[in-house]
């Protein structure tokens, strides 16, 4: 069976010429959770980006695959039609245009992609209704502009919010707890947590254990100095907790 | 001594022109002499050049090659053609006039069931008439020292006078459509006259538009005289053909504690000069000016403001946005001066340029001119291009790049589309600002 996403000996720098990602191997499989924790500065954010196609990163080796697909070869709104979802550590904001004329058109444009027909604003309007409910996002906060003036907690939920309405194959959470307080961190959780299924895998990367306890984890990876350097169950999580990064800093230095 | 200048090819054109054509332009006495008088200021002068301060950007002496032969009279096919031109208005149930190269056409226009309180005229029968009023403000409302309005004043010959009397409030928007039919080029000067009485309302609305290709010369310019309590919307829409030549003033005398919302929106024309001579006269007047430019190409659009808060208690903002794509040109210059004792005045301009390409152009130059010292005014300015955290978001979430880019386009030409009052106006230059985005694709 093919992986949903496969990643062979990465190299990445910034253009300019730092090295980021140095020898990344993962493989994720449909239904799986992975998280990816390590120290500030490790290349965790890098990687999302990576994935998600964001310009100025050099990928000086290595070969990423999306069920068998080179996604290394496509641009950023590709990747997305393909299922790649990159929930932002500090998502943007964008004055003038509305929440809502952003959702249409990033949901019709992956359809469109896909050849899929697109839904008509009604069907779509409810459906985010639906999605924006479980979420606790008021209809008010859907004619804003996109995350103008949205706090921390609303900015996550709104992310959460496109992940549910886009349904991606493959989710990439970059950070999410970071800003959140207790109650806004269990409604994202709970936003993630209903997107676990049998079809699609996700990957969290955090550096607190804290978020894994609320999206619990199959597998756990430390990463430290751009790649991988030890991997465990959920429990390993907990291990980091109380003997910190210092040590696989040192080991991968 | 600034007559020891060549005269240019052009200069000596306009000065034919205006031989030409003054035995025979609309006007009795006092007209004519107000035109004599008008040419002589542009002829001592000239065209403006890059020497002069307020055109300091858009060097017309250089640009300007020649002038061009004035307009005939419309005929029945120019009438033909201006009938099927396309209306960004239509539908939107407006009373429509038409303007057919320069020429008011009243088998064109919506003449019928005037609202009482509501006069139009076209502008020839009304100078024709050559009544003292009309005389005293062809110049009077703000000086007529530059030199494409003096020009526009000594060969105006048609345009249209509207009136509309204190305390009618007018539903029913009135669009003035200036269409050039002829593609051989030629030059049209035409002179409007609003005139708002007290406590009146109105919503006016021009636009200008014209045959791509043809280097046709259009210099116009618009009176607005809003009396005490009275509300004027007046929306200006240029998608001028896109060889044409197109210098439009707005002269704007606004009484006391009046509510002024202006907006421009450019979409057209190779050169085009948008400036706008606004007074507060009155105390507790509150102004709403916003200009749009999306320029692509070759494309240069100047728009100059100089708004003088002249009694106190007045609050203006000022929002000016260009976007500007190929090697076009955006300019604003933006002039807010407080007179003695307007104090109180709350002024606050901002004008932002959206550059697409590296060999696009924007200049800003704005100025402050305080002579009272309570007051608050500001000014702003910003260019930068398209920001790429931005499109990589939306991107990120399936955007295609050229779709993210229009997206992020729309969002920021949006502020000013926003400020039309008018839902029917709010549509169609969201139709314009549409159809400039597709053309670019």
């Amino acid at each position: 069976m093919t992986a949903l996403l496969e990643i062979k000996g990465l190299h990445a720098e910034i253009a300019g010429g730092r090295k980021i990602i140095q020898g990344l191997d993962l493989t994720v499989n449909k239904g799986e959770i992975h998280a990816i924790m390590g120290p500030n500065g490790a290349g965790k954010s890098t990687l999302s980006y990576v994935l998600a196609g964001k310009p100025g990163y050099e990928i000086t080796a290595g070969e990423v695959y999306l069920n068998g697909e080179d996604l290394l070869a496509m641009s950023a709104d590709e990747r997305a039609a393909k299922g790649v979802f990159l929930a932002f550590q500090y998502p943007l904001e964008i004055p003038g245009v509305a929440t809502l004329t952003f959702l249409r058109a990033a949901f019709n444009a992956q359809r469109k992609a896909r050849g899929e027909e697109e839904l008509s604003s009604p069907d779509l309007i409810k459906r985010v209704r639906e999605i924006a409910k479980t979420l606790n996002i008021d209809a008010d906060m859907l004619k804003r502009p996109l995350n103008v003036g949205f706090s921390g907690g609303e900015k996550k939920r709104n992310e959460t919010l496109q992940m549910a309405l886009l349904q991606p194959s493959l989710c990439v959470l970059d950070e999410t707890d970071s800003g959140l307080d207790i109650d806004a961190l269990k409604v994202v959780a709970n936003g993630v947590n209903a997107l676990r299924s049998a079809e699609r895998g996700m990957i969290v990367i955090t550096h607190y254990q804290r978020l894994l306890d609320y999206i619990v984890p199959d597998i756990v990876h430390v990463f430290a100095a751009g790649r991988i350097v030890r991997t465990g169950g959920a429990d390993l999580a907990r291990e980091l907790e109380a003997t910190g990064y210092a040590q696989y800093q040192s080991e991968a230095a | 001594m600034g007559v020891a200048i060549r005269k240019t090819k052009a200069e000596l054109g306009l000065a034919d022109l205006y031989q030409g054509a003054r035995r025979y332009l609309p006007g009795g006495e006092e007209i004519t002499a107000v035109r004599a008088a008008a040419f002589d200021r542009f002829n001592v002068v000239g065209l403006p050049h890059r020497r002069v301060e307020a055109w300091r950007y858009t060097d017309l002496r250089t640009q300007m090659k020649e002038a061009k032969r004035l307009a005939s009279l419309p005929d029945d096919a120019a009438k033909a053609k201006a009938r099927e031109a396309r209306d960004l208005f239509a539908g939107a149930g407006f009373r429509k006039l038409v303007i057919v190269d320069g020429a008011f056409v009243p088998e064109l226009s919506d003449l019928a069931g005037l609202e009482p309180g509501l006069t139009i005229q076209p502008m020839a029968d009304a100078l024709a008439a050559d009544k003292p009023l009309l005389s005293q403000r062809l110049g009077a409302i703000v000086p007529d020292d530059d030199p494409a309005l003096a020009l526009n004043t000594a060969l105006a010959a048609n345009g249209v006078v509207i009136l509309v009397a204190p305390g009618t409030a007018l539903s029913r928007p009135i669009h003035v459509a200036f269409v050039t039919t002829n593609w051989v080029a030629t030059s049209m000067f035409t002179r409007s006259l609003v005139n708002i009485g007290a406590g009146a309302s109105a919503t006016i609305v021009e636009s200008h538009q014209g045959p791509d290709g043809s280097e046709y010369q259009v210099n116009t310019a618009m009176q607005l005289i809003v009396g005490d309590e009275a509300r004027i919307d007046h929306i200006k829409v240029v998608s001028e053909g896109s060889s044409a030549l197109h210098i439009g003033s707005l002269l704007a005398n606004i009484g006391a504690r009046a509510t002024f919302n202006q907006l421009g929106f450019v979409a057209g024309g190779s050169l085009v000069r948008n400036q706008l001579f606004v007074r507060l006269a009155g105390e507790g007047t509150v102004a709403d000016i916003r200009g749009g430019a999306l320029l692509s190409g070759t494309q240069h659009a100047d728009t100059t403001l100089s708004i003088e808060h002249a009694a106190e208690n007045g609050q203006s903002r000022e929002t000016f946005k260009a976007v500007v794509g190929d090697t076009a040109r955006a300019v604003f210059q933006g002039k807010i001066t407080v007179a003695p004792g307007a104090q109180k005045t709350d002024a606050k301009m901002m004008s932002r340029a959206l550059l697409l390409s590296d060999e696009a152009e924007a200049d800003s130059k704005p100025e402050l001119e305080i002579f009272a010292d309570d007051v608050q005014c500001g000014h702003g300015t910003t260019t930068g291009a398209i920001d790429d955290e931005l499109l990589f978001y939306l991107m990120a979430r399936g955007i295609p790049p050229a779709e993210a880019k229009a997206l992020l386009i729309q969002a920021f030409i949006g502020e000013i589309i926003e400020g039309a009052a008018n839902e029917a106006v709010r549509d169609a230059l969201t139709g314009a600002m549409l159809g400039w985005l597709g053309r670019r694709e």
